[in-house]
């Protein structure tokens, strides 16, 4: 005590010290919020530290967007009008065929008393700017848990499946792009039916089918939609295409590359779908009989040793 | 005054004020959340203001403010928390560590060091991300800091320019 500096030089701890507290305290940080998941209460306070920061800079962008609008010539406008137009009678007759497959549908499930499928939700949301982590796929869109988005919803643009939404917050979302490394949807091929699951490729901006045996039964240009077995993708939504399959004997699985179907990298508006689905519950796990096999075992050696003899 | 700093040797900078250190710090955050066209060309503007007063004002501005800021980035951007708290509290180190020697060089000279500082921030966070199982996303990552450090020389005279403005000239005053 009698050798510390007197207060007039004290300058508190040393850099050292200090640079030891704080790389301790990001480093527990991190190993809580990337291994057990704890730290979103704190993110949840911290972004309305933030979200001021952010709804500022994403202002000049709106109102260019704003302005440019009020600017758009008559003739652009009247293009755009009759392609629409188009676009809807095409769109129309498949919804009229849509729907009366969707009653007949319901018929047969009500006759076959299987339960009856929900109608989904569907809440457009307009992408606000891309994600600025390098090593993510994310997007974020303008609406959050108070418009009623919900943790786990699949996204999707007119075209086909783009994500699923891996964050909420209060006024916006975040969305995981299907070309996420760590992102995976369960897929089925529309002509035969065989199920797989697609995964991201990373930068390339495609998707890749893992697992699959070489021999499987897949060709270039199979239509994959969504297959519904995981209850958080509604069954039918197309996904991707087939672009390129690699046959190597010396492989066990088959490289499949996927052309994504839906704007995944581009577009700026989607449609969150909501709803409740019903989830079938899991089956219980058949209780194994521990005793039962060994003994068999133990018996079938005895015969081999028998036999031996 | 002849081994004095070359770059401000001339005049005698006025005390900093706290304000504008907050001020740029809020608007280098401002610039970091605009929404950015492709992201591997921009600098981070916040590691770069944030190196500038660690290296001018190691007293004010040091690791825990790397820290702070280094958390709201993180929660801004989505990222794993405590990604850019660890890179910011190892650059606010190395940048007052090396503050004393930084001064001394010319502003291109600075910008070299700082590069450096730059490149090791991103890199740290760079092996956090590869750490936590994320996918290397390729040597674009490294544009962005050296971009930062070309701007250097321009962010150093503007977050100055509030300290060279005289407060108050006394043409009758004798000294």
């Amino acid at each position: 005590m009698e050798h510390t500096p007197p207060p007039f030089f004290n300058r508190g701890p040393a850099p050292l010290v200090r640079l030891a507290f704080f790389a301790t305290l990001s480093l527990a940080l991190l190993v809580l919020d990337a291994r057990f998941r704890y730290a979103e209460s704190l993110r949840s306070v911290l972004v309305y530290a933030v979200y001021p920061l952010q709804a500022l800079a994403t202002l000049p962008a709106a109102l260019s967007d704003r302005v440019s609008g009020y600017f758009v010539s008559q003739s652009q406008l009247r293009e755009e009008n009759i392609q629409l137009r188009a676009k809807l009678l095409g769109a129309s007759q498949t919804a009229q065929r849509y729907e009366a497959a969707l009653a007949e549908n319901g018929q047969l499930r009500r006759l076959t008393g299987a339960a009856e499928r929900l109608p989904l939700k569907a809440m457009p949301a307009e992408i606000l700017y891309n994600g600025r982590d390098p090593y993510a796929r994310k997007v974020v869109i303008d609406r959050g848990s108070q418009g009623g988005v919900n943790a786990g919803s699949p996204v999707v643009d007119e075209n086909g499946v783009v994500g699923q939404v891996t964050r909420v917050h209060a006024l916006s979302s975040e969305v995981t792009l299907l070309t996420d490394k760590e992102q995976a949807i369960p897929v089925q091929v529309v002509r035969n039916g065989l199920r797989a699951v697609a995964f991201g490729a990373g930068s390339s901006g495609m998707l890749e089918l893992r697992f699959m045996a070489a021999n499987a039964e897949i060709q270039n240009g199979d239509k994959l939609v969504t297959s519904g077995i995981d209850g958080t993708y509604p069954p039918g939504l197309p996904v991707a295409t087939v672009a390129r399959i690699e046959r190597d004997a010396a492989y066990a699985f088959a490289r499949i590359v996927c052309q994504p179907a839906g704007g995944v990298e581009s577009g700026s508006y989607v449609l969150v779908l909501g709803g409740e689905q019903k989830r079938v519950a899991y089956p219980e796990e058949a209780s194994p009989e521990p005793d039962k096999r060994p003994a068999k075992i133990r018996k079938a050696r005895r015969k081999d040793a028998d036999a031996a003899r | 005054m002849q081994l004095g700093n070359p770059s401000s040797s001339q005049t005698i900078l006025l005390p900093v004020r706290v304000g504008t250190i907050l001020g740029s710090l809020a608007l280098a955050l401002l610039f970091n959340f605009l929404p950015w066209h492709n992201i591997a060309l921009v600098p981070d503007f916040v590691a770069l203001v944030l190196a500038f007063w660690c290296v001018r004002q190691p007293r004010l501005v040091g690791l825990g403010a790397g820290w702070l800021l280094g958390l709201l980035i993180d929660v801004g951007n989505g990222v794993l928390l405590g990604q850019h708290a660890l890179a910011y509290s190892l650059l606010a180190f190395a940048a007052i560590a090396l503050s004393r020697r930084i001064l001394w060089f010319p502003l291109w000279g600075q910008a070299l060091h700082v590069g450096a500082l730059l490149l090791f921030a991103q890199g740290v966070s760079a092996l956090v991300r590869l750490a936590a199982g994320a996918e290397f996303p390729g040597w674009s990552i490294a544009v962005g800091p050296l971009i930062g450090a070309v701007l250097w020389p321009v962010v150093s005279l503007l977050l100055l320019l509030p300290q060279r403005l005289p407060a108050s000239v006394d043409e009758t005053r004798a000294i």
